[in-house]
């Protein structure tokens, strides 16, 4: 090539020189911080959920329901005359990360308070952060329990609002012999450490506790032991993908829920849609809400919903959670004025709302929520038939403190 | 002055300016940026100069980082307690493997000392069998692999899939306290510093030399009587143990350490800022580990929806026009300039 000429080869090369280290630079520049929570004639709330990575699937259905939540409380006027603008940020299905995006929500965005996670182990990520800043969290999915952050409100169910009544359930209906299959990690071990305790107590036999890691596939081994077993019921605590194969290889096995039902607890209507309700119908799963609950706040958001985003859509407990926490901290910071994070906490305790789900209201000792528990029945539509609920809301417990069977437990 | 050395010293300026210019959330993501370069220095010792393609560096960087948890964990729940995560999984009495690492300076021995035996055993099997490029490559990642598989199962060990947060000491530093965080990350910065040193005396010695030879002609080194296991293990082990620190460090400074951190992803991830700034120059390796995390941050924080296309976008864009990374460009102009100033005593015909 003659000196002094500058191929376009040359040029890309010291365009992309020139812009890295620009990108560089601009590192060590910091941006002031935006506005507080509460300024002018907005509230910024954040949302803090996996849009990329395993569970983008599942977390994404949670941030639609509650921008929704967040787009009807604007439409009728906002909270405090102000109106919510949400901030979103990425957990990338990695838990450093839920830590990382937390912390920017506080310090950056000055949110007034923050709706998000899923996963056990981004919740666990995320605590120190709200608990070091004395900001708020507000969690919506059903988790192993055993824990109760002063900054963390948690509107999904802990361990007696669902696999408590489920485990109740299966032994009203005489089921003696079970198996236990869960994914390998903190939820599914804990539950199963709290059904191991209340077989024990109440003479139920565990023939089996098998554990596959997450997004595991393959399930021949497992489904044979089941068969050799032969159990009166499976307890299900696998999460995602793995539910899929499960379902497809039991069925191919020539297990049907007449002889051996499965009951699941990380299983509701998006994920049935995934495994094929023709592989699933039939079988048990245990929350607190189904699309098919039948509430006038449920017939308004499911249209809601499906207006929104598309007739096709299905809601969830977990959507339906998350929804309410919303409606639940604003409904707090109404009450206490201000969005300032001690008095909204301290006006929370028993704040109620009519929910999808029926009567939801705050406990203000441990920041969960007293909920109903349903076992519903899966059909052939994907949809789930509601078979048996508690008499009422169940006040939250949890660390199980007022079961005597559990008092080994924590 | 050359150019590297004018970047080097505008580098060191930038890094001891950063804890006064920016605030406490960004200086700590600058901290972790700068733990990834630590790693990064290593996985271009190896990668770069040494030609072993090493995908498994997370499962060094988490055994540094697990023995720093372990020691700050234990530290925290006092003599008598338990780690919090081991309460509600279960466990009653501390288990032996957890004892030692009450001490100090046995936690402080085995965030160096864990990686490198690791490091050493393997390397010894593996290049003493002759095992390199792909076959080595594919060898270190299924070791990340089985190590998360590992961490997870032992729930009650390690934490299991959650890891172990919720760290508020280091060493009688407050790390709540922006003033602890500023100290943080100035022992991350002088490690950095450190280890940047110690790579690039290595490389400049007659082992540099000897390791470059080993890359570009293993069988030729053989016959001149070396022995290139030896070589390879040695620098495998030294980029070990710098992962090691790494992971060390980073527990402080992010708060956490999981699985998620070790696997094959963030293996990878390693990587590509090595392979952006440039394997083949140990300063590209720490830009391009520095440069590709930020890049991460920004691009997440300002398109939530779909930054992963932007990252992506970029790695593909550098790898095509600038295959030796940042360093390369770095060093084409350079080659450029000169040349020019040449130019003119150069006969014309020559450079056809």
């Amino acid at each position: 090539m003659r000196p002094g000429t500058l191929s376009p080869r040359t040029l890309k090369r010291g365009l992309i020189a020139l812009l890295l280290p620009a990108l560089l630079a601009t590192a060590c520049v910091d941006e002031p911080g935006a506005g507080a929570g509460a300024s002018g004639d907005d509230i910024k709330v954040g949302i803090l959920h996996s849009l990329s990575g395993t569970m983008a699937i599942s977390e994404v259905t949670v941030r639609d329901a509650e921008l929704l939540a967040i787009e009807e409380i604007n439409a009728k006027g906002g909270v405090l005359g102000k109106k919510l603008v949400p901030v979103t940020e990425d957990g990338a299905s990695d838990w450093p990360t839920f830590a990382e995006k937390a912390q920017k929500l506080i310090s950056q965005d000055k949110v007034a308070t923050v709706f998000g996670g899923w996963t056990s182990a981004s919740r666990k990520a995320m605590l120190p952060v709200f608990e070091r800043n004395k900001a708020l969290l507000w969690y919506p999915v059903q988790y192993e329990g055993l824990e109760s952050s002063p900054y963390i409100f948690y509107t999904g169910a802990t361990t007696n609002q669902q696999i408590v009544p489920a485990l109740d359930y299966l032994a009203a209906q005489g089921k003696k012999k079970m198996f236990l299959v869960g994914s390998d990690y903190v939820f599914p071990r804990t539950a199963n450490k709290i059904i191991k305790a209340y077989a024990a107590a109440k003479g139920i036999e565990v023939l089996g506790e098998e554990y596959t890691p997450l997004g595991h596939t393959e399930y021949s081994t497992l489904v044979n032991k089941i068969a050799d077993a032969k159990p009166d019921a499976v307890f299900n605590t696998l999460n995602g993908d793995s539910n899929v194969a499960f379902f497809k290889q039991l069925r191919g096995s020539g297990i049907t829920p007449q002889t051996t039902p499965v009951v699941s607890v990380s299983v509701a209507e998006e994920e049935v849609k995934g495994i094929g309700p023709e592989n699933v119908a039939g079988h048990l799963v245990a929350w607190n809400y189904y699309q098919t609950t039948t509430t006038p706040a449920n017939d308004a958001f499911v249209k809601a919903f499906k207006a929104k985003y598309g007739a096709d859509k299905v809601t969830s407990d977990p959507m339906e959670a998350g929804y309410n926490a919303v409606y639940l901290w604003a409904a707090a910071v109404a009450k206490a004025g201000t969005v300032e994070v001690e008095a909204v906490k301290k006006a929370a305790g028993g704040i109620s709302i009519e929910a999808p789900e029926g009567t939801t209201t705050i406990d203000g000792e441990n920041q969960h929520v007293a909920k109903t528990a349903r076992i519903g029945l899966v059909q052939a539509d994907g949809q789930i038939k509601e078979v048996w609920s508690s008499p009422g809301p169940i006040k939250p417990d949890p660390y199980l403190k007022s079961y005597d069977w559990a008092s080994g437990l924590s | 002055m050359t150019l590297g050395r004018i970047s080097l010293v505008v580098c060191i300026v930038l890094l001891a300016l950063a804890p006064l210019t920016l605030s406490p959330f960004r200086l700590g993501l600058l901290a972790k940026y700068v733990c990834f370069a630590i790693v990064a220095v290593g996985i271009a010792l190896a990668w770069g100069q040494g030609g072993m393609l090493t995908l498994g560096q997370g499962v060094f960087f988490g055994l540094g980082g697990y023995a720093m948890a372990m020691y700050l964990k234990l530290k925290e729940a006092g003599s008598a307690g338990l780690p919090d995560f081991m309460v509600w999984s279960g466990v009653e009495e501390l288990p032996a493997l957890w004892k030692p690492f009450g001490n100090p300076v046995f936690a402080l021995a085995a965030v160096v000392l864990l990686p490198g035996l690791v490091a050493f055993l393997l390397g010894l099997l593996v290049f003493r069998q002759r095992v390199r490029g792909a076959y080595f490559a594919i060898l270190s990642q299924a070791l990340a692999a089985a190590f998360v598989i590992l961490l997870v199962g032992q729930q009650g060990l390690t934490g299991g899939t959650n890891g172990m947060t919720n760290f508020s000491q280091f060493f009688g530093l407050d790390l709540t306290d922006p003033n602890g965080q500023r100290a943080v990350y100035a022992i991350a910065a002088v490690v950095l510093g450190v280890t940047f040193l110690v790579a690039k005396l290595l490389v400049r010695s007659r082992f540099g030399r000897l390791l470059v030879a080993v890359r570009d002609g293993e069988d030729r080194v053989r016959f001149l009587g070396y022995d290139p296991a030896v070589v390879k293990t040695i620098t495998f082990t030294i980029s070990a143990v710098m992962a090691g620190l790494a992971g060390a460090l980073f527990v402080p400074i992010v708060g956490i350490i999981s699985p998620a951190l070790l696997g094959i992803v963030p293996s990878l991830e390693l990587l590509v800022g090595v392979a952006v700034g440039g394997r083949f120059v140990l300063a590209g390796a720490i830009a391009g580990a520095i440069a590709v995390n930020y890049a991460k941050t920004l691009f997440s924080e300002d398109f939530a929806e779909g930054w992963l296309y932007l990252q992506g976008g970029l790695f593909v864009l550098v790898l095509v026009f600038a295959p030796k990374g940042l360093a390369g460009i770095v060093e084409s102009v350079r080659y450029r300039l000169s040349s020019r100033k040449r130019a003119p005593s150069t006969p014309v015909e020559v450079a056809a």
